[in-house]
């Protein structure tokens, strides 16, 4: 697969005002309620340090958990199985539902089956599915990925999603009004909800004392799925476990204060058995969290996927996640990409400018920065860097080796700024003059001042 | 008090300004301040890209030069994170160490280590806002990042209000990332320029004419956007107004805009 261009993709939607206003504000927005409702917490530095501490000591017990997860999940009767990879999981998936003879399936949001690949491996096998969540739902109409792990459409405007629905389902294209798009959806939906032969949804947290999948939505997508029809199935990375459930509250508190700045997500949902008259299965994933466990980037599968991070993140609100052209984006997706695969995703930690501010909403505080340095350094190992950085940074190297070598380049750089024609210094040749004025040169460099103005 | 004064490349070369005023200010402290001459550069061009094969020769060049001193006073707070966290070629001797502790931004070392009281010969009377950079914001914690909820202090501002007159504000979005990133704005320019155009469109819709920052990078990277768009605004580094030169600057330049 060709390589991502994020910066290319990330231009376009720069260049598009109308739609990087708004998703700029409603992501600033939901950052400006995460500190707000935040605040209101004196405890919420402590609660921060205490989610990172559980979530280490879970991953550094990991198998011991896992095992006495699915004794305890086996013993309700839920039916547990192993998936080694995406392939794995899809062809389980595919299984249970061809043995039960399932045609259509309505699912809860999951970011695991989206990096999997489910829905196009279940639709070419001619299973339909229905997504349940309206944002996501709106992605799936439109062919595209969710653009954002929590708000998966945050990219569009009412009157896309007006065009949209018009094109798709027959509703007005001139209505923008929320309630009345939301009606449209409403109906068209409720039939499949009513009819689906299986539910899915994701997992947010597994605990391992009692074997309970958590399930936390804002409109109760996960909720319809698994309640109405007569199939559950449910999929989890193997990192989401937490060990009691007396922790769940801490994770809770923080997950939806962390994404939207509200104190709790609509629906908190506890599956610890099927309901009478139901079959329920749960896909226990790794796909390649095992290695990375075992990597220098260990602290990624903290991740309870919030979201915070892409609120805050300067370059991400500017440029969209459908900019990453990745399952996961902005800061999380960044570092957690390429280990998927290097070469496809060698250029997305090079879009951050260090500013540091996701490793300080991060509610497990991943050190998103500091990986992301590490990203560079490995990327760079393997060969997977831009000609043109390395030819630059050979450049820079040799002039900034000493000060004999800088004196010597910063004369040749101001004798530029000063007698280059501006056509030349603000050309194309000249990314920087795109946005900025070139520097004003000044009159003499703080090296000669010290001369001029020390006596030896 | 031994004080090695190091002028990171790019502060030398076109911000000249920055390190006068801050060699200056450190003068008036009856301080041993030499200039180190010989060094050239902390070596975050490279590691930022991740070369740091190509920074090891730099870092260690540097860090031989800043052996011998007290203290090591840098105008410049995305370069003193560099030196104080990222130099990972270099080995760790105890020497190195020492160096590493003892290496500080002009914002700390007047806070924390003279910890000033009082700057008799500044003058500011104006509103200015205080951009902190994200690396003196976020890895130097030379003010609370809005992120955390923790009790809230800043030295910048501090100092600030030390300077006569000095009206201290900030931008609606007060701690967001004006774009530099160190090779970012280079590599991203779309994205870099847009976040520089939001950073002084917030300014000019809050008033200000003035802006100051611990980071001369960001300043520059501001002060050339706004120019580019047409949006009247004048940089400082913060040493310029804390020796009392920004007053000067805006005397000589025909009085306040
Ligand atoms: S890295 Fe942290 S802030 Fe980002 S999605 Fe994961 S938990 Fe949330």
């Amino acid at each position: 697969m060709s390589q991502v261009n994020q910066v290319k993709l990330g231009a376009e939607f720069i260049a598009d005002t109308p739609h990087r206003v708004s998703h700029d504000r409603c992501l600033w927005e939901a950052r400006m309620r995460r500190d707000r409702t935040a605040s209101r917490i004196p405890e919420w530095e402590e609660m921060r340090a205490l989610a990172s501490q559980i979530k280490l000591h879970t991953l550094s017990h990991l198998d011991s958990y896992l095992s006495r997860f699915e004794e305890k999940l086996t013993a309700n009767g839920i039916h547990v199985h192993w998936a080694e990879d995406a392939e794995a999981h899809n062809r389980i998936v595919y299984e249970i539902f061809r043995s039960h003879g399932v045609k259509t399936v309505t699912k809860g949001k999951s970011m695991l089956m989206d990096e999997c690949g489910m829905r196009e491996y279940l639709s070419e096998r001619g299973i339909d599915i229905y997504e349940a969540d309206l944002g996501e739902r709106i992605q799936q109409l439109d062919n595209q990925r969710p653009s954002h792990i929590v708000m998966p459409a945050i990219h569009k405007l009412r009157g896309d999603v007006a065009r949209l629905f018009a094109d798709k389902l027959g509703s007005d294209p001139d209505i923008d009004d929320p309630h009345y798009l939301n009606s449209v959806m409403r109906e068209h939906m409720r039939k499949h909800y009513i009819n689906a032969d299986a539910g899915m949804s994701g997992v947010n947290f597994g605990v391992a004392e009692t074997g309970t999948i958590v399930v936390a939505t804002n409109e109760g997508n996960a909720d319809i799925s698994a309640n109405v029809p007569p199939l559950y199935v449910a999929s989890m990375g193997i990192e989401k476990l937490i060990p009691r459930q007396s922790d769940l509250a801490l994770f809770i508190r923080l997950l939806s204060r962390s994404a939207l700045g509200f104190d709790i997500t609509q629906y908190t949902s506890h599956y610890t058995r099927p309901r009478h008259g139901q079959e329920m299965h749960l896909v226990i994933v790794d796909n390649g969290r095992s290695a990375r466990l075992g990597s220098q980037y260990y602290e990624v599968l903290k991740c309870i996927r919030c979201g915070a991070c892409m609120n805050t993140c300067p370059v991400f609100r500017r440029t969209s996640g459908l900019s990453y052209d990745a399952p996961y984006m902005g800061p999380i997706g960044i570092v957690l990409q390429p280990s998927y695969d290097l070469h496809r995703y060698a250029r997305l930690p090079y879009s951050c400018t260090h500013c540091g501010s996701c490793m300080n909403v991060c509610p497990v505080k991943v050190p998103i920065p500091h990986y992301v340095f590490l990203w560079r350094t490995e990327i760079v190992e393997r060969g997977e860097d831009e000609l043109m950085h390395r030819t630059e940074e050979t450049a820079m190297a040799l002039a900034l080796r000493n000060s004999t070598n800088l004196s010597h380049a910063e004369r040749l750089g101001l004798w530029a700024l000063r007698n280059l024609p501006k056509s030349l210094l603000e050309s194309r040749l000249n990314p920087w003059a795109t946005h900025h004025t070139n520097p004003e040169p000044p009159q003499e460099t703080f090296r000669q001042y010290y001369k001029r103005t020390t006596k030896k | 008090m031994r004080i090695g004064f190091f002028v990171p490349c790019y502060v030398d070369m076109l911000a000249p300004q920055a390190a006068i005023s801050s060699y200056e200010l450190l003068k008036r402290f009856d301080l041993d301040v030499t200039y180190i001459e010989r060094a050239s550069c902390c070596g975050l061009p490279m590691t930022d890209m991740g070369y740091e094969r190509k920074a090891c020769a730099i870092e260690n060049n540097l860090v031989e030069q800043l052996l011998g001193y007290d203290y090591i006073v840098i105008p410049s707070g995305i370069c003193t994170d560099q030196i104080r966290y990222h130099l990972d070629s270099v080995e760790k001797t105890p020497e190195v160490k020492r160096i590493l502790e003892t290496t500080h931004d002009i914002v700390d070392f007047l806070h924390d280590v003279l910890q000033v009281k009082s700057l008799p010969w500044a003058r500011f009377p104006h509103r200015v806002a205080l951009h902190n950079g994200c690396h003196s914001l976020r890895f130097l914690h030379q003010a609370r990042p809005s992120e955390l909820m923790i009790p809230d202090f800043s030295k910048t501002e501090a100092l600030l209000r030390l300077v006569e007159g000095c009206e201290v504000g900030y931008a609606t979005r007060r701690d967001e990332c004006c774009g530099f990133g160190g090779t970012f704005a280079i590599w991203d320019e779309s994205c870099a320029g847009q976040q520089g155009l939001d950073k002084v469109s917030d300014y000019a819709r809050n008033g200000f004419r003035y802006v100051t920052s611990a980071d001369f990078s960001c300043l520059l990277h501001q002060q050339c956007t706004a120019r580019k768009y047409g949006v009247d605004i004048r940089t400082f580094y913060i040493a310029e107004i804390l020796n009392g030169d920004a007053e000067k600057a805006i005397i000589k330049e025909g009085g306040e805009k």
